[in-house]
């Protein structure tokens, strides 16, 4: 599995994505304060979180004697920046395409 | 301005790298890097504890700035390193000076760490600490991109990744048409 696949096996899970929902209103939470807003055991969110954290979703520090989960953006950033702009740059081709071929008929 | 829906706190960026940790290092701390990805200018790190950090604001800036209605200052962000070890780990303030209401929020602290890992990959760590910088916050965490403000420290590392493992960045800049090359 790439890391591609992973971030989207992660973000395939509603409940994964409310974990990220609720890093994202606020960052850097325990287990303990993740786990208050979910009806789950606590071994089911932590098995939720270990998948977020293996696609990098989740990056986790230790903070005295806290473990707190952060929010990282980034391997969704990588997707769009090499997906959905390659998606987006095809259509603004197209596009030239079109305004060359109308110019040369009307021409 | 908008404000964000996101409490304001540490944040925090990863992001895996197929490069070493000196190559990486280098691309943080050196100007000739620096203007080659993310929101371009050049980085002038003085690299000791106690140096000066600093980014001119470069023409692009200037231009993104001033579609977002703001005279920008000759100097975009400004700090003082705080801690050093090559090609490992570096701490760091940095202010952002783009506009008045953002440089009042005064100094943060930065932390790179960089963590080599087997296969000839690094993992890059920013630690961002932004509590009680509501204005900075939104700009890190790129919540302002659609007004021109750069789209925070994803698109950064993402383009630094880039930049180290094709050679050449996206060259999607605060200045789509000049880009950080040309300034």
């Amino acid at each position: 599995m790439n890391d591609d696949d992973r971030v989207f096996r992660a973000l395939a899970d509603p409940t994964r994505r409310f974990l990220l929902d609720l890093l994202y209103e606020r960052d850097g939470r325990t287990l303990t304060q993740l786990e208050s807003g979910l009806e789950m055991t606590r071994f089911g969110v932590m098995k939720h979180l270990r998948v977020l954290e293996d696609a990098g979703l989740v990056v986790t520090r230790r903070e005295g004697r806290e473990k707190l989960h952060f929010l990282n953006p980034v391997p969704i950033r990588l997707i769009h920046d090499r997906w959905i702009d390659k998606y987006t740059e095809r259509r603004v081709s197209a596009l030239a395409d079109l305004k060359a071929q109308l110019e040369e008929e009307f021409a | 301005m908008t404000t964000t829906g996101t409490s304001v706190a540490t944040q925090v960026y990863r992001v895996y790298i197929k490069a070493t940790p000196q190559a990486i290092w280098d691309a943080i701390t050196t100007p000739e890097w620096t203007e080659r990805y993310g929101v371009g200018g050049r980085a002038e790190y003085e690299l000791r504890q106690g140096g000066a950090y600093r980014v001119p604001t470069t023409e692009a800036m200037r231009k993104a700035g001033a579609r977002m209605g703001l005279s920008v200052p000759d100097v975009m962000v400004d700090g003082e390193v705080i801690e050093l070890d090559p090609p490992r780990r570096l701490v760091q303030t940095f202010r952002m000076l783009m506009d008045d209401a953002t440089a009042a929020e005064g100094f943060t602290r930065l932390t790179w760490e960089i963590d080599e890992l087997p296969g000839g990959v690094s993992k890059l760590t920013v630690v961002h600490e932004l509590e009680g910088k509501p204005q900075l916050a939104a700009l890190s965490a790129g919540e302002r991109e659609s007004e021109g403000a750069g789209g925070g420290w994803s698109y950064v590392l993402s383009d630094l990744k880039t930049l180290l493992e094709t050679g050449s960045s996206m060259g999607a800049s605060m200045a789509p048409s000049t880009g950080p090359d040309h300034r």
